[in-house]
């Protein structure tokens, strides 16, 4: 069945399908109407989960935390500044290895204040051990969310859906919903190996040693780097699983792509345009344009940032010439996050410096700042040539004080 | 230097950036843009709404409605575009050339340049209870309609717009039919005078005057 | 596809006496009860036991007569604060076993 409606309610719709029981969030733009239909589906009975009202961010998410421990499928979105009040919170979930689920809907962070797009919140969140998928369009809000679950819970480790806010949130297209009961097939319910148990007290996430210790039963207790050393390990094979998990979705719902990168006319490119989000849709007309004018480009979604595909960067796109990565987020002090990774992927790809890829780095769209696409254009087509230095970031769409 | 002061300065930043670019790229991929000039509380994203589902039903498979945000309140200047075509749209900017305009209170054409851009032979359509010839549009078509009094002789409650205006763009555009967008306003207004809103679009439809190209 | 185990992959511990390591040797002074005025011991029966619920720790015994243990008492002297008929004294902490006091 399609519907026309936002992104946001696609959002809405992926966790009313995938059955979360508890959700605990606090509204801020442009995540609102997201939070407003769930408690709307639950009102009306449509979704059987507890709603619970906090006060804060960092309230939702040690909810949400608290929840998963006792075993439930929890659930929580935010945005911006709310991400960043949780922030302590998303360390948690992640070391503690709690299944859930969380829809970042993108938005740049203060100071100065801003309610517009960007992906500066998200990025922020990138060292935390939550695994970070984002979504093209509203058919891909839906299907990730249900994916997400499924993920988390196969490799207990916090998933964050993100989506473009505004640009996704709060515009409407058509997308399928899957059918229920095709996504409890996919997504069975909800069984922590541990949990929160009167009848079995216990301590979950205890002060932790440097060292690795005998606990009173005799057993080696690990330190608090083996605990550190097994997320990334997981992490890593997280890599292997969302693929498996994309294909076990495509296969039951006839739709799916590749799991790392979704790529546009990019096989026989020369030079191919990166970026995360919505964005990488907008580019498909420029890259049309330009291939009417002869030059062989592509362009690509990194649908998977977390872990970063960097096999997957360098067999499908290492063939180009020039990557020129397209980001609305800066690591001040350095360059954009996605070009710095993007990068560090290729160093390993080969030991012939000249058989390597060059890499330039824009960013653009900080705070809502409108994309031209005369803007995108120009500056794809002055990249895309031989001479074009690769530079590592340079801005798009400044408008700076004569 | 343009920076924003109030909500009407987004509007123009926006649509003074015109593009013959975009627009010669748009005529060969064929979509069709639609842009509704409305106030907040007007329905605007409503009745931009029931058109993108009309017009997905009736075959456009590519359809994206994109409002565009200002400060939200009751009675600021909303604006929101709506793009058609056979094929799935990846651009989710606001149309900044549009083939149409609909403008759900002619007040707003003191506060807003609702025609820039708008592309020449295009269509200007109207709430108001004016002439086509009142309007100074050069090289634009005008569709007018009083949805105001309509919308009372089909016994919905004063200002609401949203419904009738529906049936103005239909006449004028002719890109969906009545039968659809009626079928969709009922469901859309269930509970809340469906039958009359259905009302305000037909009449609205049949009385809908045009003027040509000046 | 089956979900992988996460036992072991974060910190789990089972609670149990001790885990904190002897902590009776932190004790700088030590609680002494005189069943003479305390209120169980007196009357053969339970009654009272508020050392037992404030203890922080866990070591005083709801039993008749209540008992302490000192291998892991801390010497917070809240038992004694809150004993209603002043059966508690904190007294300095020598070494010596208080039975051979």
């Amino acid at each position: 069945m399609h519907i026309i409606e936002s992104g946001n309610v696609a959002a809405a719709m992926g966790v009313q399908l995938s059955r979360a029981q508890v959700i605990a969030a606090y509204p801020i733009t442009p995540q609102t109407p997201l939070t407003e239909k769930l408690s709307e589906l639950i009102e009306s009975g449509d979704m059987n989960a507890e709603y619970i009202p906090v006060e804060s961010e960092h309230s939702a998410l040690a909810v949400c935390i608290a929840a998963s421990t006792a075993g439930a499928r929890a659930f929580t979105a935010t945005s911006a500044n709310g991400l960043l009040y949780m922030h302590e919170q998303v360390h948690w979930a992640a070391g503690a290895r709690l299944p859930i689920v969380m829809c970042v809907v993108n938005r740049g962070v203060g100071a100065p204040w801003t309610i517009w797009n960007d992906h500066q919140d998200a990025m922020s969140q990138r060292d935390t051990g939550w695994i970070q998928m984002y979504a093209c369009d509203h058919q891909q809000i839906i299907d990730t969310v249900i994916k997400a679950f499924r993920l988390a819970e196969t490799v207990r480790i916090p998933v964050m859906v993100c989506y473009d806010g505004y640009l996704l949130s709060h515009t409407y297209m058509p997308f399928e919903v899957p059918d229920s009961n095709r996504v409890d097939g996919f997504l069975p319910a909800y069984e922590a190996e541990r949990f929160l148990d009167p009848e079995n007290p216990a301590n979950f996430n205890t002060v932790t040693l440097p060292e690795p210790r005998p606990d009173l039963q005799g057993h080696t207790m690990p330190g608090y780097m083996e605990f550190r050393a097994m997320l990334q390990d997981d992490m890593r094979r997280v890599l292997k699983t969302a693929a498996d998990i994309e294909e076990t979705f495509a296969a039951q719902f006839g739709r799916g792509s590749d799991p790392y990168i979704e790529t546009y006319r990019c096989e026989d490119a020369d030079y191919i345009a990166v970026c995360l989000g919505s964005l990488a849709y907008r580019f498909r007309d420029v890259v049309d344009d330009l291939r009417q004018e002869g030059i062989p480009v592509g362009v690509a979604a990194v649908r998977l940032y977390r872990p970063f595909p960097d096999q997957a960067i360098c067999e499908r796109l290492g063939h180009a010439k020039q990557l020129i990565v397209f980001e609305k987020a800066v690591s001040y002090g350095y360059q954009g996050p996605l070009c710095a990774d993007v990068k560090a992927a290729l160093y390993n790809s080969t030991n012939d410096k000249e058989q390597r890829s060059e890499v330039s780095g824009y960013v653009l769209g900080l705070g809502g700042r409108d994309i031209k696409t005369l803007d995108l254009l120009n500056a794809l087509r002055t990249s895309c040539s031989p001479q074009s230095a690769s530079a590592p970031l340079q801005w798009l769409g400044l408008k700076n004080q004569e | 230097m343009a920076y924003i002061h109030n909500e009407t300065d987004i509007f123009t930043e926006l649509m003074g950036a015109t593009s013959v670019h975009t627009s010669e790229k748009d005529m060969k991929k064929d979509i069709i843009e639609i842009r509704w000039h409305g106030r907040g509380g007007q329905g605007a994203i409503t009745a931009a709404k029931i058109v993108a589902k009309a017009a997905f039903e009736s075959g456009y498979r590519g359809v994206v409605m994109v409002p565009t945000f200002g400060t939200e309140r009751r009675g600021a200047p909303v604006m929101t575009s709506l793009k058609l075509s056979r094929e799935k749209i990846y651009d989710l900017s606001p149309s900044l050339n549009p083939d149409m305009v609909v403008v759900l209170d002619h007040l707003l054409l003191e506060e807003v340049d609702v025609a820039a851009g708008l592309k020449p032979g295009g269509w200007m359509i109207i709430n108001t209870a004016d002439d086509p010839d009142a309007f100074t549009f050069e090289n634009i078509r005008t569709a007018v309609a009083d949805i105001h009094h309509i919308a009372e002789e089909a016994g919905l409650p004063q200002g609401i717009v949203n419904s009738g205006i529906i049936g103005a763009f239909a006449k004028a555009s002719g890109l969906v039919d009545m039968d659809v967008l009626s079928r969709i306003i009922r469901e859309t207004f269930a509970g809340v005078k469906p039958e009359e809103n259905v009302r305000s679009a037909c009449l609205a439809y049949d009385r809908t005057r045009t003027g040509g190209v000046k | 596809m089956t979900n992988e185990a996460v036992t072991g992959k974060f910190s789990y511990s089972r609670p149990g006496p001790g885990d904190g390591g002897r902590t009776g040797s932190w004790r700088v002074l030590k609680p002494v009860m005189d069943y003479g005025r305390c209120t169980p011991a007196r009357k053969q029966t339970e009654a009272c036991f508020l050392c037992w619920l404030y203890c922080p720790e866990g070591v005083i015994s709801r039993e008749v007569p209540p008992t302490i243990d000192y291998e892991y008492c801390k010497g917070c002297g809240i038992c004694a604060e809150q004993c209603p008929t002043g059966a508690i004294q904190m007294v300095e902490e020598t070494g010596k076993d208080p039975k051979e006091e």
